[in-house]
C-alpha cells in the first residue's frame, strides 16, 4: 500500500479553517495551534482522518488556568504568548503512521468556561476530559458522563484552579499539639 | 436480626440502601428493575492491584457493563508541585507509578530539561538507561508475581519477588532508597554509581536469564494457564489506539510502537534490542510481550554495562545555573557557594511555556506536560498516565468476558491505582 506523503498540519489547517486557526507558535520544536472554540471537535476530527495528517492517537489532553493576570489584551500574540481568555485546553495528539505530535489548543472564558467535548472524534478524550471537568471546573458540552472522576461527589469547588488555595498543616509540637488537636476535625466528629 | 428491626424507620432503611437514579443511563434498565445483578468489585479485592473499585452489572456469570470508580489514592501531586521549584518537586513524583518510580523521575527530568533546554552528559544518560530498564525488570516481576497468583498460580510470587528484591537493592546502592529513589534528577543523575554496583548489576545480568526460564517453565506451557488467558480481554487494535492503550497492552494487539524505538531518549536509539509483538491480543499475548521485555532490557543493559565501563565524565550537567555543584568545589570556590544557595533555596526560572514529554514507562506511554510562569514554580504539571488511559478502556475491554476472566483482564494490562489517581 502506497503510504500518503506527510502534509503540514499548519497549512492544511490554514487552507480548511482559515480565519479560525487563531494562532501558530513554535516553542522546542513543538507546533502548538490555537483554534477556535466552536470548531474545536471539527479541527480534531479533521486532522484525525486526512490523508497526509492521520494524527490517530490522542495522548494526552490537559488544562492550564492563566489566572490572576497572565491572560487578556497584552498576551496578543507577539512576543508574550497568545491568550486572549483565562483557561486553555491542550489536545496532545500523536500520529504513528508519520511519527510526529501536535497540540491543539483551546481556550474557555473565566466566568462560565465551557468546550465542546471530543469523545466522539476520540473515546480516549472521555475520562481526560472528565478529570479537567472535575479539577478546573471546565464544562464539556455533549459529553456523555460528566460525573466527578477523581475528587468525591460532594466535594466544593475544582482543585487545580490557580485560586483554590493550597492547603497546609501545622506542624505539631509539644507546645502547639493541644491547640492543633482542639481544631483539627478529626472521623470521630 | 431481622433487617426491619435494624433501621429505625423506612426512609432510613431506604437512605441505606441508597437508590438507583444516580446509575440510570449507566447502566442497562435490567440492572433497575433486577433482572440483572449489581456487584461491587473493590476497592479492596485483592485482584485490582490497589484500590480500584468496579462497579459491575451481570447477567449470570457475564459482564454486561463495567463502571471503573477511581480517585482513592488521589494525592494531589499535580496541585502540590504548583507551590514548589523544579528540583524539589521531584520526590513527588516518585509516588505516583510506586512499582516503577524511575520512569517517572526521568519523564518528570526530561520535561523539565526540554522546558529549560539543558544538556546531559552521556555518562548521565547510560546510568539513565541501566535505571530505567531495571526498574522495567522490577514493575514486571511485580506484575508476573501479582498476576499468576490472580490467575490461581501461588508460587510464581516468590520467585518473582526474590529476584526483584536484589534489583531493589541496586537502587538502594544507587540512591538509597530502594523503592522512593529520585535518583534522576533534570540535568542528570543524583551521583554517581558507587564502585561495587558494576560487579553486582554484572552478578544480576549473569543470573536473571536462567531466572526468566524458570518463570516460563511454569507458566508458558501450562495447560491451566493456557485455558485462563488464551482468547481471554481480546483488544482489537483499532479499539487500542482510539482508547489512547500504550505499551504493552498496545504492543500485544501487534501495533508496532514503542517510544524507545519511535521516538527515542537518553541514546536509546544507539542499543540494539527488538519490539516484542504480540498477534492475537489477549491475556496470553500480552504474558509473552512482558516475558520478553525481560529479555530485551537485558541485551540493553548488557550494552549499557559494557558502555558504562568505557565513558567516564560528569554525571550531571555543568551548568552551574541548573544543577548545583560537586560538594568538593564548596571549600574553594565562592561561585560554587553562590550557585549551591541559589539553587537550594530559590531553584531556577523558566520560561513561561509549555512543553509535552513522554517517555516508554513499563506499562506504556507516560507523558509530562509543564506550562512554567518565567519563576522559579510551574504553573500547571499535567501526567498523562498509562495506567489511567488503560482503567478507562476496562469497559470496552472487559463487555462480554465472565467475572473470572475480570480478574485477568486487570491483571493482564497492568494498572497501578497510584499511577492512575495521582
Amino acid at each position: 500500500m502506497q503510504i500518503p506523503a506527510a502534509r503540514d498540519p499548519v497549512s492544511a489547517l490554514r487552507e480548511t479553517f482559515g480565519a479560525d486557526i487563531l494562532h501558530v507558535k513554535e516553542f522546542r520544536g513543538e507546533t502548538t495551534i490555537v483554534v477556535s472554540v466552536w470548531r474545536l471537535p471539527e479541527a480534531l476530527d479533521f486532522l484525525r482522518i486526512s490523508a497526509g495528517l492521520v494524527y490517530n492517537m490522542l495522548s494526552d489532553v490537559s488544562a492550564v488556568d492563566y489566572y490572576p493576570d497572565d491572560y487578556g489584551a497584552a498576551f496578543d500574540g507577539g512576543a508574550r504568548d497568545f491568550r486572549p481568555q483565562r483557561f486553555a485546553v491542550s489536545y496532545h495528539i500523536l500520529s504513528l503512521l508519520y511519527n510526529r505530535r501536535l497540540r491543539v489548543k483551546a481556550f474557555a472564558d473565566g466566568e462560565d468556561p465551557r468546550l465542546p467535548t471530543a469523545t466522539m472524534v476520540w473515546p480516549a478524550a472521555d475520562w481526560l476530559e472528565r478529570e479537567i471537568a472535575d479539577m478546573m471546573g471546565i464544562v464539556f458540552e455533549g459529553h456523555p458522563d460528566q460525573r466527578r472522576l477523581l475528587m468525591p461527589e460532594d466535594w466544593f469547588g475544582h482543585p487545580h484552579r490557580r485560586d483554590y488555595p493550597l492547603g497546609k498543616e501545622t506542624v505539631a509540637f509539644s507546645f502547639n499539639e493541644a491547640e492543633i488537636r482542639k481544631h483539627k476535625p478529626f472521623a470521630r466528629d | 436480626m431481622a433487617v426491619a428491626e435494624r433501621y429505625q424507620s423506612i426512609e432510613e432503611q431506604r437512605r441505606w440502601e441508597g437508590s438507583f437514579d444516580q446509575l440510570r443511563g449507566l447502566v442497562s434498565e435490567r440492572a433497575i428493575t433486577g433482572e440483572t445483578m449489581l456487584l461491587n468489585m473493590g476497592p479492596h479485592h485483592p485482584s485490582t492491584h490497589g484500590v480500584l473499585r468496579l462497579l459491575l452489572e451481570l447477567d449470570g456469570e457475564q459482564i454486561i457493563t463495567c463502571l471503573p470508580d477511581i480517585g482513592f489514592l488521589h494525592t494531589g501531586i499535580e496541585k502540590s508541585i504548583e507551590d514548589k521549584s523544579y528540583e524539589k518537586a521531584l520526590p513527588l513524583t516518585d509516588r505516583m507509578d510506586y512499582l516503577s518510580p524511575m520512569s517517572n523521575n526521568m519523564v518528570y527530568a526530561s520535561a523539565v530539561e526540554k522546558l529549560l533546554a539543558l544538556d546531559v552528559p552521556e555518562r548521565a544518560q547510560i546510568i539513565r538507561v541501566i535505571c530505567l530498564e531495571l526498574a522495567r525488570c522490577a514493575s514486571h516481576l511485580v506484575w508476573l508475581g501479582t498476576h499468576a497468583i490472580d490467575m490461581g498460580a501461588m508460587s510464581v510470587l516468590l520467585y518473582a519477588f526474590r529476584e526483584r528484591e536484589r534489583i531493589l537493592g541496586m537502587f538502594e546502592m544507587l540512591s538509597g532508597q530502594r523503592m522512593m529513589s529520585s535518583y534522576i534528577r533534570p540535568g542528570g543523575v543524583w551521583r554517581d554509581v558507587p564502585a561495587d554496583f558494576l560487579p553486582t548489576i554484572k552478578q544480576f545480568l549473569a543470573d536473571f536469564p536462567a531466572k526468566v526460564d524458570d518463570y516460563e517453565a511454569l507458566l508458558t506451557r501450562n495447560p491451566i494457564w493456557k485455558d485462563r488467558a488464551q482468547g481471554v480481554g481480546v483488544i482489537e487494535p483499532d479499539i487500542a489506539l482510539a482508547h489512547g492503550m500504550t505499551g504493552p497492552a498496545l504492543r500485544g494487539s501487534g501495533v508496532n510502537w514503542d517510544l524507545r524505538k519511535a521516538q527515542p531518549y537518553s541514546g536509546y536509539e544507539t542499543y540494539e534490542f527488538n519490539v516484542p509483538l504480540g498477534e492475537h491480543g489477549d491475556v496470553y499475548d500480552r504474558y509473552l510481550i512482558r516475558i520478553q521485555e525481560f529479555r530485551e532490557s537485558m541485551k540493553i543493559l548488557n550494552q549499557a554495562v559494557a558502555r558504562l565501563e568505557r565513558v567516564q565524565g560528569p554525571y550531571r550537567s555543568e551548568n552551574r545555573k541548573y544543577c548545583p555543584p560537586l560538594r568538593s568545589e564548596l571549600g574553594q570556590s565562592m561561585e560554587a557557594v553562590i550557585h549551591h544557595f541559589k539553587l537550594w533555596t530559590y531553584g531556577y526560572d523558566a520560561p513561561d511555556d509549555e512543553i509535552y514529554c513522554a517517555i516508554e514507562s513499563p506499562r506504556g506511554e507516560i507523558g509530562c506536560y509543564i506550562h512554567g510562569t518565567g519563576a522559579n514554580k510551574p504553573r500547571r504539571v499535567h501526567f498523562k498516565t498509562p495506567s489511567f488511559m488503560h482503567i478507562s478502556a476496562l469497559p470496552v475491554v472487559s463487555k462480554g468476558y465472565l467475572l473470572a476472566d475480570m480478574v485477568a483482564i486487570i491483571g493482564s494490562v497492568d494498572i497501578v491505582l497510584g499511577d492512575c489517581d495521582r
